[in-house]
């Protein structure tokens, strides 16, 4: 869809106000988990993906699904930022705040520049309100917004006045009031309402066309009453985005793209999906869009608990599918020892963990990345598994794609770690080229001639000398009945073997087999030179405010690189010649430095650590004075 | 050209189902005498080696894939059951049997067992209870009996047992029956019935451990007692027992189980309960399950066996009527609804 003129829905005036051009803005809605932040961000992110702006988002809500309402704990918010040009990161402090609340005002003011523009519904600045909120005065009267360029907007009033004549209840109509601001915003930053009109009626137009008729009738509301109130001085207006490379374009959440990697892995392989899932935050929308696929023939599987989902998956590759298994931190826990179970018997599988701050169950809505060295080392005995991790939500589809590929390959669990981040975030992704996307070559074993003939026994363990993976021989082959399990197995045979020797020789094997890999891997690249001062290491979700930064710092002359690895277990080829490349190597991750002391421990090189556990991903500032301290250190 | 019919297959017989390794449960123990009841089974409805899938968990019972001549999945401790929902769903047209023991499949495995009974998955599932832990050489069960000396319990064990059967109906299972290691014909009847199942079926079988737990059912299983302590539970037959054959079980108006014996008392053939394997509700056959096994005779036969749609088959209707319904490119699916171009 083409992008339209920013339209008057129904007059046809002239703008009286001024309208100035910015590069970018950073927009951070936040109110009560209650006030449909959530449903607001994502509308001004769609329509912004649109008309062709380039946009990174970063909602941020609370685990519990209602908190009491006004109070502190009960605040969600959504930041959207979007540029003209190709950008990283939803950035750090916003531009605009729109508060719903006191609560959601005392939550998020201190990351508001003070020249920032605020604004309030004053609707929600009663007494009980602020005593919610723990406010001893009211910051509208006491002056502590002076500074800020607020706005305040009786949103529960002007809401009530506008649908005064929907037949809708009092409750309902003040359930518009966030379609309302969201008008407000739609005018100051001159974006068409016409999306949002499609997308109310879509969403309630059936069954409750009265409530999409109120929702509609709020947003031109506040669209009007933005104009017509001499709110703003003037409004703004974001150009396209013209550096993205020519193509066709959606808006992605990283879960979205998950499973849309997953289905195109399983339609490239031609082996059906089968996801065995147990629901858990932030994963569980996985679950929700893969169980609407049916069509394309994913079978979804809602497990009694996650080893459970685990182990059906773990069958189903058995039989013949790409079993798949989503979860997050604890979950992955629990499935330790299946996986250790696929790695002993030498099956496909995609484990997805979406990381969230742990430990324990931790704050399930928020993000981490301190699931590595689970990922890595959380089984017993010796049980490696290759490990990736997407560096974006729009990278997220490629590496499950990956993901699947050397599941099928190597006969290998894969496991892959998403973020709360990345599974939440979007960004505008360019939608591939289907017929384009690589086959993946699936082989089962056949029954051989001398098998048949009764000259040769079939042998389960036998190896593609290349990859190092074992036949794969499913259940209704005929002649090729043969048994496996978690114990040691003989190499070629597959027999029970508690040989010293052939323990030692299977175990190589194993890590043999993962290590590999590494050959069939991209090597790792940089951003900016091959060399330099500060190489800036990241993984996963930290791409974004690590490009962010060395973009930043090469501006000024500074000889800072960037690189991300997508594939950890096994590293590509050339990492530990790369590093060598720098004086110093950064490593910055959001755990206590669990990429670092693998990075030691296998280059014994001295990467500095810089790691940040709040919940929150890196800001590009933050990153910026982490490598500037560097570069004085090796100054001196 | 002119079709003709293959050769016919000569019928496998019984050790065509035995696989090549040496069995290694030990010498006397009740396993030997299932493996041979199941082979026979197997023999008898000429099961396909190569669509039949044995999956098993870990103990003593979960060696069985081994020494049968399919396919076997030998997987983790208690998650027999998940992980063959996960074939039989992936692959309706295998015949998949799951293996298991008092403790994988009721201790560690108990949410799994209960779960696929419940959906009705296509699995046979073989219950080997020994009520004792062998492969951890001699700790108690869930099955075990209160005051069991073990190792563990070196007082006595204070933990109430657990009733398979009444966990099983519990759960809704939809074919339950009982059979005894020792009962070679009876039991292989067991197994066919079990295989004729649409939906899982449960078998327990009562498995002695020779070496931690022996004669633990020699009070209702050997010759000279079976006849009196043991009731056979067949559909439509009255649940009568003993040596003349002349006992039988009423549910009185509270639903009890009461013994009673025709001819006495005024007792006549109409007053023994017929066993109707279909009834609509649970009830009857719970009360038969929960009986003291020493103030009553041992109930072994079909439960319960009553119609509903195999988990596997819903799943199977879901998909096609979704694609009956359209499936769009993948192309479309990638875009999804909203894109925009650039250059």
């Amino acid at each position: 869809m083409e992008s339209t003129s920013v339209p008057d829905p129904n007059t046809t005036t002239e703008r009286q106000h001024p309208v100035q051009e910015l590069d970018e803005v950073i927009i951070r809605f936040a109110g009560d988990s209650g006030d449909g932040m959530q449903l607001t961000g994502s509308q001004f992110t769609r329509t912004t993906a649109l008309m062709g702006n380039d946009l990174a988002t970063f909602p941020d809500f609370p685990a519990e699904i209602r908190a009491p309402a006004g109070t502190l704990p009960g605040v969600s918010a959504f930041q959207l930022r979007f540029s003209n040009f190709d950008i990283h990161t939803p950035g750090h402090r916003p531009d605009v705040l729109v508060a719903m609340n006191p609560a959601a005002l005392k939550m998020h003011i201190h990351e508001l520049p003070r020249d920032g523009l605020l604004i309030l519904n004053t609707a929600k600045f009663k007494p009980a309100d602020l005593k919610k909120a723990k406010y001893d005065t009211n910051p509208l009267e006491d002056g502590s917004l002076s500074g800020y360029r607020v706005v305040e907007i009786d949103l529960e009033k002007l809401t009530r006045e506008t649908l005064a004549d929907s037949p809708i209840d009092q409750r309902a109509k003040d359930r518009c009031k966030n379609m309302f601001a969201l008008g407000v915003l739609y005018w100051l930053y001159n974006r068409d309402v016409e999306p949002t009109m499609v997308a109310l009626d879509k969403t309630f137009g059936q069954k409750k066309p009265d409530i999409a008729e109120a929702n509609k009738k709020a947003v031109r509301a506040g669209y009007h009453y933005a104009d017509i109130a001499d709110l703003f001085q003037s409004s703004y207006r974001v150009a396209k985005a013209t550096d993205l490379p020519a193509g066709t374009y959606r808006n992605i959440m990283g879960n979205q793209s998950l499973c849309l990697g997953l289905v195109a892995a399983a339609k490239k392989s031609g082996l059906p999906l089968f996801l065995g899932s147990y629901p858990i935050t932030p994963a569980s929308d996985i679950l929700h869009q893969l169980s609407g696929y049916k069509s394309h023939g994913v079978v979804t599987f809602q497990a009694e608990d996650e080893i459970a989902a685990v182990a059906a998956a773990i069958g189903a590759s058995y039989a013949g599918n790409i079993g798949v298994t989503t979860t997050s931190g604890p979950g992955l826990a629990l499935k330790s020892e299946a996986i250790g179970l696929a790695v002993m018997t030498e099956l496909p599988l995609v484990v997805i963990d979406v990381q969230r701050s742990g430990p324990s169950t931790g704050m399930p809505t928020k993000t981490e990345q301190a699931d590595l060295l689970q990922a890595m080392f959380g089984r017993n005995g010796e049980c490696p598994v290759p490990v990736l991790a997407p560096t974006s939500p729009s990278d997220a589809f490629d590496t499950a794609f990956e993901a699947v590929r050397l599941a099928l390959r190597y006969m290998t669990p894969v496991i892959l770690l998403s973020d709360g981040a990345i599974a939440n975030g979007s960004e505008p992704w360019r939608v591939p080229d289907a017929d384009s996307l690589p086959a993946i070559p699936v082989h089962f074993a056949e029954q051989t001639p001398e098998e048949a003939a009764g000259t040769a026994k079939f042998k389960p363990y036998r190896r593609d000398p290349d990859t190092l993976a074992r036949n794969w021989a499913i259940p209704g082959t005929k002649g090729l009945h043969h048994r496996i399990g978690g114990i040691e197995k003989e190499d070629v045979t597959g027999n029970i073997s508690y040989d010293p020797r052939n323990h030692e020789h299977m175990t190589k094997v194993r890590e043999q087999k993962v290590a590999g890999i590494a050959d069939d891997i991209p090597e790792a690249w940089t951003l900016g030179d091959p060399s330099g001062d500060v190489l800036v290491l990241g993984w996963g979700s930290t791409r974004g405010p690590i490009t962010g930064a060395v973009l930043k710092l090469r501006k000024q002359g500074l000889k800072v690189s960037g690189c991300f690895l997508r594939h950890i277990n096994p590293f590509p080829r050339n990492l530990g010649d790369l590093m060598k490349s720098f004086r110093r190597v950064l490593i910055p991750e959001m755990n206590r430095g669990q990429l670092a002391m693998l990075i030691r421990a296998k280059y014994l090189i001295d990467a500095a650590s810089f790691t940040k556990v709040q919940g929150l991903p890196f800001y590009t500032d933050e990153l910026c004075e982490r490598v500037e301290a560097i570069l004085e250190e090796l100054k001196r | 050209m002119t079709q003709t019919d293959p050769a016919p297959m000569a019928p496998l017989s019984k050790k065509d189902y035995k696989s090549d390794q040496d069995v290694r449960w030990c010498p006397g123990c009740g396993d030997y005498g299932i493996l041979n009841a199941v082979q026979a089974a197997f023999a008898a409805l000429q099961k396909d080696l190569d669509r039949t899938v044995i999956v098993s968990g870990i103990g003593c019972s979960s060696r069985f894939p081994y020494y049968m001549e399919t396919y076997g999945f030998h997987t983790i401790h208690g998650r027999a059951p998940a992980l063959a929902t996960g074939v039989k769903v992936a692959n309706p047209d295998l015949d998949v049997w799951v293996v298991t023991g008092d403790g994988d499949a009721l201790s560690i495995g108990g949410n799994h067992f209960v779960h696929a009974l419940r959906r009705n998955v296509g699995l046979k599932i073989l219950l080997f209870n020994n009520r004792i832990y062998g492969l951890t050489k001699g700790q108690y069960s869930p099955t075990s009996e209160q005051g069991k000396l073990t190792k563990s319990t070196p007082m006595g064990s204070i933990d109430y047992p657990l009733r398979p059967v009444n966990l099983a109906l519990g759960a809704g299972a939809t074919f339950i029956a009982r059979s005894i290691d020792t009962y070679g014909n009876h039991l292989e009847e067991m197994v066919r019935l079990a295989a004729a199942h649409e939906g899982t079926a449960l078998v327990e079988i009562y498995q002695n451990c020779n070496i931690f737990n022996d004669h633990a059912f020699d009070h209702f299983r050997e010759k000279d007692v079976r006849d009196d302590r043991t009731v056979e539970l067949a559909h439509g037959k009255p649940v009568r027992f003993g040596k003349d054959g002349n006992k039988g079980l009423r549910l009185n108006a509270e639903l009890q189980p009461e013994v009673v014996t025709v001819g006495v008392d005024g007792v006549t053939e109409s007053d023994v309960m017929v066993w109707d394997v279909a009834d609509p509700s649970p009830a009857r056959a719970m009360a038969l399950s929960s009986m003291s096994e020493t103030a009553f005779p041992v109930p072994i036969g079909v439960f319960r066996d009553v119609a509903r749609p195999a988990f596997e088959d819903a799943v199977r209707a879901q998909l096609n009527a979704a694609k009956e319904k359209g499936t769009s490119s993948l192309q479309s699916l990638l875009e999804g609804p909203d894109t925009w171009r650039v250059g």
